[in-house]
């Protein structure tokens, strides 16, 4: 170990450090009340190291004896996590004060997933692989359970983790076997190995650990646990298992079936193309039948986790491309949607009922727009963003050979777009009656509005995200 | 400047919606005007500044112009440029713009609104019609359902809900399939400029797909996921159920603009892109294509003939209609594609005016029901006069724009399909059969029902929406020539492009 090895692993170093220091710090002064300033300090720390590691140049190193990657797909990705994870804490602050949920464990917990997460992002090695998921897991195990008081809380919170379990010891079980096989755990000997035949228990091994990560991404049919816990717990906790985690995982599976299985695209393509038919149709279908915004922000993000699959079955650079800033987007939305949920209450108490929104357009058109836009732009419709999400995986697909892919993508975004609108039409024209209120703080307001204009902004040049995009995925697949 | 006169065209709509969503506050009567005026007042500037581009368009150059294009994301451009094809089409959208904006006066509930997105619906048609780039299209042609879907939803009937949903989900499905077709033409041809797609050659080798022989090969896929976007938005029989609802349900401007410019996205569609680009593909499945008009022609002008309620009758009037306009453009010859265009031209001004008529009474009245009305002449002479008139030139009197369209049309078909000419020379007694007994049912007989007895004539706005429409009726109706000149010799090019690209043997290639 040099000191190289430590300066490339420097910003989750300083996380984990920050996490413990503020541990400490809270544990032995105010406690709660000291819980506000930890959670924008950990925003500011989370923007200023997604800052530094955008301006860490370019180059790529295997430091740690070849456990640790840094390279500009892993760089991307962590950008990615920070921020979004940065957006998710400042805008639920004032909601979780409000209800007194507001721990000093909060922030250090959310801390602790992230440094997970970059770990997961940069693995480059099985061993790897399983300490970062298992640091975001168990952080988000304890996160999902936050308010302890309340059994739908709790139930999530065990739920998560008995599945979550469940799906670890399927990837480890996995693990396993592929290091059996492979006689390594290093993503680069597996790769050798594949080189000349694949042994049938490696691709036992590859199956089970790709159904493991299904389950992080929850990706049908892998997916039971997710409307459950979006509903169960707290909002702001919802908003971050939709965001974050979400990237984290979907790199890890890009990564694993690059890295270390890149030689033989032909054997995970059709698994990833199947569970990414399974999400897409079953979120489209599935949340139809919801009443519940939670839930079905579950069901969409299960649909959205299946557009996203399609570009890293289709086993191309530019379908990692595709994949990468279809996520980047669809994060963006869900920000902003979930800026949105956060604000829904009445009396003072938080709904999730659907039918609360009827006539919110009369009430708050400037709010009912945003959410109007961000919904479409969930749909894919153009021209709004989210359309330039899905029409990059399915010209990916239809790039790669993989037309019935994109032809049936295409059909389940017809059907998702049913229950967006659904949202639209209780917002516009549902029946009279009193909307939920939508008390917002300044940063939550602020959020909801720049996404939604962000998701006509970036019709002009993406944000310039696309060549960044394709450097991030050039470095993962060669 | 003068190439960037589309896009000045096509984003001043969309500027002035900005300007009213962010900086027109409060719900008074002096907000409600002012948005109505700022409405009128863009689109009628950009109806000027169109009539601008009308001047300087050369007809005699087949090719586009005005065009601008700079580079955008995922190596794809923004591309506008019009030809003889789409140049009236843009023409007709700004002239009938201000007409509905202006016939929307009347509207008390959340005006500022309803302005907006009639305004963002401008943009995204006349986008439509000039865009030059295969996903620049799309992104206008899809775009333009948001507005609707909430003019429809939020304005509409009685059963808006369900018209809405299902004017959106029915039209999201058939652009989707066309997406994925667009990008599989991206990959065979390696851009999405539509200039350079019109003379890129798909591939049309017959291949095997599930056990059936493809005739046609690529082009006729390419050629039948776009069929499936162009058919629903025409509309074409049998997709075209959405339509009645739709329009039953929409209020009056916006069955105007659905009827008049939305419906004709279709009809430029397959002039665009089925004919020129899968010629090969068109003619494998154009047979079937001429049935279905026929078919739309005969059976929509029956089903016209049962309907009790004024808009859903002229809705099924406006799918006849539509039939003659694909089976001019299938018939592919310069007499038949031009009688299309015209066809398509003159029905923006007849059914619009139709839309606006009922929507005079329906002011008045709140009913569209045919029986609650009866007598109307007695009190509304004026209005009777009007309705008369478009009720002719909507059975084709000659005179008439609408004469002219199907006359061609027919003549085009002639020549091509005898069989299919004679079915549907038919709809033009029916046309007149279900129009005029309209019309009687309306507007003569005694005035017995107590609560027409104190309605009113036409006003001095109503009377001054239908002047312009019934002028361009008229002067299209006697002097054609003013459109098939600027058309003509684009369509002229379409058509000899089209049998040049078709095998020496085309005869030969038939459905099988």
């Amino acid at each position: 170990m040099t000191s190289a090895d430590f300066q490339t692993l420097l910003p989750e170093i300083v996380l984990a450090g920050y996490a413990m220091a503020a541990l400490l710090a809270a544990v032995y002064t105010t406690k709660d009340k000291l819980a506000p300033l930890l959670v924008w300090a950990t925003a500011g720390l989370f923007v200023a190291l997604g800052l530094y590691i955008g301006a860490t140049g370019a180059g790529e190193r295997l430091v740690f004896s070849g456990l640790f990657v840094d390279d500009p797909f892993a760089r991307f990705a962590k950008v990615t996590i920070l921020l979004s994870a940065a957006a998710v804490l400042v805008m639920s602050q004032d909601y979780m004060t409000r209800r007194g949920l507001l721990r000093f464990e909060y922030p250090i917990l959310v801390t602790l997933a992230v440094v997970g997460m970059m770990v997961m992002v940069s693995s480059a090695d099985l061993i790897t692989l399983y300490m970062g998921l298992e640091l975001q897991s168990l952080s988000l195990y304890v996160v999902a359970a936050m308010r302890r008081d309340s059994a739908r809380s709790s139930e999530a919170g065990l739920k998560y983790f008995v599945l979550g379990a469940l799906s670890s010891g399927l990837l480890l079980y996995g693990a396993s076997l592929t290091y059996g096989y492979a006689g390594t755990t290093q993503f680069a000997g597996i790769l050798s190995t594949v080189q000349d035949g694949v042994p049938l228990g490696l691709l036992f091994g590859l199956v089970f650990m790709l159904a493991g990560l299904a389950f992080k991404v929850s990706a049908a049919p892998f997916h039971m646990w997710t409307p459950d816990v979006y509903e169960g717990s707290p909002t702001p906790v919802t908003a971050f298992f939709a965001t974050a985690p979400k990237v984290a995982a979907m790199g890890l599976i890009a990564r694993l079936v690059q890295d270390a299985f890149g030689g033989i695209p032909g054997q995970w393509g059709q698994v990833l193309a199947a569970l990414a038919v399974a999400s897409m149709f079953l979120g489209a279908v599935a949340a139809i039948g919801q009443r519940d915004i939670k839930r079905l922000m579950a069901y969409s993000s299960i649909a959205h986790m299946g557009y996203a699959l399609i570009g890293l079955c289709v086993g191309t650079a530019y379908g990692v491309q595709a994949t990468l800033i279809y996520m980047v987007i669809y994060v963006t939305m869900n920000v902003g949607t979930f800026a949105f949920i956060l604000s829904m209450e009445r009396d003072g108490r938080p709904v999730s009922d659907i039918a609360g929104l009827n006539q919110f357009a009369k009430k708050e058109p400037l709010k009912a727009l945003a959410m109007l836009v961000l919904l479409f732009s969930l749909a894919g419709v153009p021209p709004m963003l989210g359309f330039f999400g899905k029409f990059y995986v399915l010209k990916a697909a239809v790039d790669a050979g993989w037309v019935w892919l994109a032809v049936a993508g295409a059909v389940a975004s017809v059907i998702g777009a049913f229950y967006y609108l659904r949202l639209v039409y209780f917002m516009y024209f549902g029946a009279e009656q009193d909307p939920v209120d939508s008390r917002m703080a300044p940063v939550q307001w602020a959020m909801l509005v720049a996404v939604a204009v962000i998701m006509f902004a970036g019709l002009i040049n993406l944000f310039g995200l696309e060549p960044i995009a394709a450097f991030a995925a050039e470095a993962l697949v060669r | 400047m003068e190439n960037q006169l589309l896009s000045i065209i096509t984003f001043l709509p969309l500027v002035a919606a900005v300007i009213l969503a962010l900086f027109m506050r409060g719900d008074d009567a002096a907000a409600r005007n002012g948005a109505k005026w700022l409405a009128l007042f863009t689109t009628s500037a950009t109806f000027v500044i169109s009539l601008f581009i009308l001047f300087r368009f050369d007809p005699s150059n087949t090719g586009f112009q005005f065009v601008e294009e700079r580079p955008w994301i995922l190596g794809l451009s923004y591309k506008m440029g019009v030809d003889g094809i789409s140049i009236l089409f843009v023409m007709l959208t700004t002239f009938l713009m201000p007409i509905t904006i202006y016939s929307c006066w009347g509207v008390e509930t959340r005006v500022k609104e309803y302005m907006i997105a009639f305004l963002v619906l401008e943009t995204l048609m006349l986008g439509v019609f000039c865009a030059l780039d295969l996903v620049l299209f799309y992104l206008f042609f899809e775009a333009g359902l948001i507005p609707m879907f909430l003019i429809i939803g939020i304005w509409g009937g009685k059963d808006r809900i369900y018209a809405a949903f299902k004017f959106f989900l029915y039209t999201f499905l058939g652009s989707v399939l066309m997406l994925v077709a667009m990008i599989a033409m991206y990959l065979d041809a390696g851009t999405t400029d539509i200039v350079k797609l019109l003379v890129h050659d798909f591939g049309s080798e017959t291949f095997g797909l599930l056990g059936f022989q493809v005739v046609g090969g690529l082009q006729t896929m390419l050629f039948l996921a776009f069929f499936a976007s162009f058919a629903v938005k025409m509309p074409m029989w049998p997709v075209h159920t959405w339509l009645p609802d739709a329009h039953v349900q929409a209020p009056t401007a916006g069955s105007v603009i659905l009827a008049a410019v939305l419906l004709k996205m279709g009809g430029y569609g397959f002039l665009r892109f089925s004919l020129p680009m899968f010629p090969v593909g068109a003619d494998v499945m154009a047979p079937l294509v001429l049935w279905m008009s026929a078919i739309a022609i005969v059976y929509t002008s029956l089903v016209a003939l049962a309907q009790t309620d004024m808009k859903k009758l002229i809705a099924y009037s406006s799918v006849a209609h539509m039939g003659y306009v694909t089976m001019g453009i299938f018939a592919a010859n310069q007499q038949g594609v031009d009688g299309a265009i015209f066809q398509m031209i003159s029905h923006g001004f007849i059914s619009g005016a139709l839309f606006l008529c009922v929507g005079v009474i329906y002011d008045r009245m709140h009913t569209r029901e045919i029986d609650a009305y009866g007598g109307l002449v007695n009190r509304m002479p004026a209005y009777a006069l009007v309705f008369m008139f478009f009720t002719m030139a909507n059975v084709g009197l000659p005179g008439t724009s609408g004469f002219v369209g199907e006359f061609l049309t027919l003549m085009g078909i002639f020549q091509v399909n005898t069989w299919v000419a004679a079915v549907a020379t038919s709809g033009v007694i029916l046309s007149a059969a279900y129009a005029l007994w309209l019309y009687r049912r309306v507007m003569f007989g005694d005035l017995i029902k107590e609560a027409l007895k104190s309605i009113s004539d036409m006003d001095r706005r109503e009377k001054a929406i239908f002047a312009p429409l019934i002028a361009m009726t008229l002067i299209l109706g006697v002097y054609p020539s003013l459109v098939t000149d600027i058309i003509g010799p684009s369509v002229a090019a379409l058509v000899t492009d089209y049998h040049a690209a078709l095998p020496a043997d085309g005869a030969e290639l038939a459905l099988h």
